[in-house]
């Protein structure tokens, strides 16, 4: 759906240049929620704002819907803006018009006849619940409701695509968990391609099919969202995997040391469920299958897009080559496992 | 009694307020005309803006500028020929229309720019992001977001050419400055003079507190 290749954005300022992007290519599939997260300063307002050509690129291409927005003329690209929804941080509603005729904007602008317009937005209150509110001035509604409203009006000229530049990082958790909500109904409903801006990696876990992390002006990850938190291959990705779901192992039991008897060994290892296998007996079936001993030390378990996503603390004893043939059992299954001493 | 003004005075007076009056609302009406879409270029023509265009607006800006740093009652001498030429003569009150209008156009013209400018623009980024076109953003996001600031612009604006025009009065405008010179200072009628003051002052308190009512009008619909 869309397709940007090559994408660098160059600011310049007296005395210097800011690269803003760099050199940045990424494709978006049709219907998918796509995220893409970064710190602020990295690049991801500007990218987003190219892909309407809010920014103009220094260099690259972008294809949404098979059209290159980078090679079109100026009425063109006004039409084509059209079919590319946009919500804000800031919601950028005007104050001088009603909630009705903020989602009859766009509809103006684009010329569609009042009547017909009229009807459009009478389905969109419904659709963001706000139909009690049509004759109320943006100025009366909270922060929730006013990106309701932002919502209605991107989805005025039924877009192909909807562009949220951190629509939820000025409401508060709850707010922001309704907002996602109705983003992917809409989602769904609509079958509308959408792609989320963020700082924030909770918007990330809950919404998201796909994301990217970008990092100086670079995409340093990209992937499956499950495939990211269970096994994030940067530090940023790790960083931001870490402020919504704790991979850290508490300090103490890395220097744990027991005595052991005999041949024993001991292994602290971590292993990553995702999806299904969360639901299964993994571990008490090893320890039934191999003469190994397992030590729960810690765990935790969470759920991104509604699928199970946990990782437990474990430590193995037993004599090596029973650890070995235990943990490629789990890797067997499926699991992800991580050794953090005693190899 | 010295503050007792006889009725051919009061003719007098009255007939000089309408005047004033007058030449107040016809000039503010035309400088708008003119300083508004003058102003609009000001702010869209800058950098980074819609219609972003260095050369018209420095030209423009320097203009306005020049305008702005005579003091009208050159203003006033130097615009003879062209009041004149319009009018046919250069005076009374409708002659005074013209060099009223044209001081007042550019100052209208940085008013105007100045409640422009105020707007955030996220409002016109998201107007651009749905694919409106220059007029479109100048028609539905700046003028009528502005639309509290740009009222109280108009209250300022019509309160200036009040003083304008009794500048204007003293070479022969018309309204209430021929009024305070000729008889209030020439003729050393000082109840006069008196009169006049006390009309202005109302006068401009009427505009502003206008002005200021309406302003807050929208406001308080928009909260």
């Amino acid at each position: 759906m869309i397709e940007i290749k090559g994408l660098t954005k160059i600011y310049h300022t007296p005395g210097q240049e800011i690269r803003a992007l760099d050199n940045v290519s990424l494709s978006v599939k049709k219907g998918e929620i796509f995220g893409i997260i970064g710190l602020s300063g990295a690049g991801k307002s500007t990218l987003v704002r190219c892909i309407n050509m809010l920014e103009k690129p220094t260099a690259g291409q972008i294809i949404v819907d098979g059209q290159d927005v980078t090679a079109l003329s100026s009425s063109e690209l006004r039409s084509a803006r059209q079919k590319i929804g946009m919500i804000f941080q800031h919601f950028n509603l005007l104050s001088s018009r009603t909630v009705f005729d903020n989602i009859m904007f766009p509809l103006e602008i684009a010329g569609v006849p009042r009547n017909e317009a009229s009807k459009r937005v009478k389905e969109l209150l419904e659709l963001v619940g706000l139909s009690d509110k049509a004759q109320v001035y943006p100025g009366q509604l909270s922060g929730g409701q006013k990106q309701r409203v932002g919502i209605a009006r991107a989805l005025a000229n039924e877009p192909k695509v909807l562009l949220s530049d951190e629509a939820t990082s000025a409401l508060d958790p709850q707010t922001t968990r309704s907002i996602l909500g109705l983003l992917k109904d809409i989602n769904q409903r609509l079958n509308i391609t959408i792609v989320m801006i963020t700082h924030d990696m909770n918007v990330i876990k809950e919404i998201c099919d796909r994301v990217a992390v970008i990092h100086d002006s670079k995409i340093v990850e990209v992937g499956d969202v499950l495939e990211i938190f269970s096994n994030p291959r940067t530090p940023v990705s790790r960083d931001f995997i870490n402020t919504v779901v704790n991979r850290d192992i508490p300090e103490e039991l890395l220097h744990r040391s027991k005595p052991l008897e005999g041949s024993m060994t001991a292994r602290l290892i971590r292993v990553t469920f995702i999806g299904e296998s969360a639901g299964d007996p993994v571990i008490s079936s090893m320890v039934k299958k191999y003469d190994v001993k397992a030590n729960i030390l810690y765990g935790n378990i969470d759920r991104i897009k509604g699928k199970p996503f946990g990782n437990l603390t474990l430590e193995l004893l037993g004599d090596p080559v029973s650890l070995d043939d235990a943990m490629n059992y789990l890797r067997d299954l499926g699991l992800e496992v991580e050794v953090f001493n005693g190899v | 009694m010295v503050f007792e003004i006889n009725a051919w005075y009061a003719d007098k007076l009255l007939l000089a307020t309408w005047e004033t009056l007058y030449m107040v609302i016809i000039s503010t009406f035309f400088s708008y005309l003119f300083g508004l879409p003058l102003g609009v270029i000001l702010v869209t023509t800058s950098d980074g803006h819609i219609l972003e265009n260095r050369g018209v607006n420095r030209v423009l800006g320097a203009v306005v500028n020049a305008t702005r740093s005579l003091p009208f009652i050159i203003f006033l001498i130097l615009l003879i020929p062209l009041t004149r030429l319009i009018v046919g003569t250069y005076i009374g009150t409708i002659a005074s229309i013209v060099p009223l209008t044209l001081a007042a156009i550019p100052f209208v013209a940085r008013l105007v720019e100045t409640s422009l400018k105020e707007i955030d623009w996220g409002l016109i980024e998201a107007a651009l992001s749905m694919g409106a076109n220059a007029w479109q953003v100048i028609s539905k996001v700046l003028i009528p977001e502005a639309k509290p600031s740009l009222i109280l612009g108009v209250a300022i604006t019509a309160i200036n050419l009040i003083g304008y025009s009794a500048m204007a009065g003293i070479v022969g405008g018309g309204g209430l400055g021929t009024l305070a010179y000729y008889y209030g200072y020439q003729r050393y009628e000082t109840p006069v003079m008196w009169a006049t003051v006390i009309v202005l002052i109302i006068m401009v308190q009427g505009i502003q507190m206008l002005g200021d009512t309406l302003a807050a009008k929208v406001i308080n619909k928009r909260r």
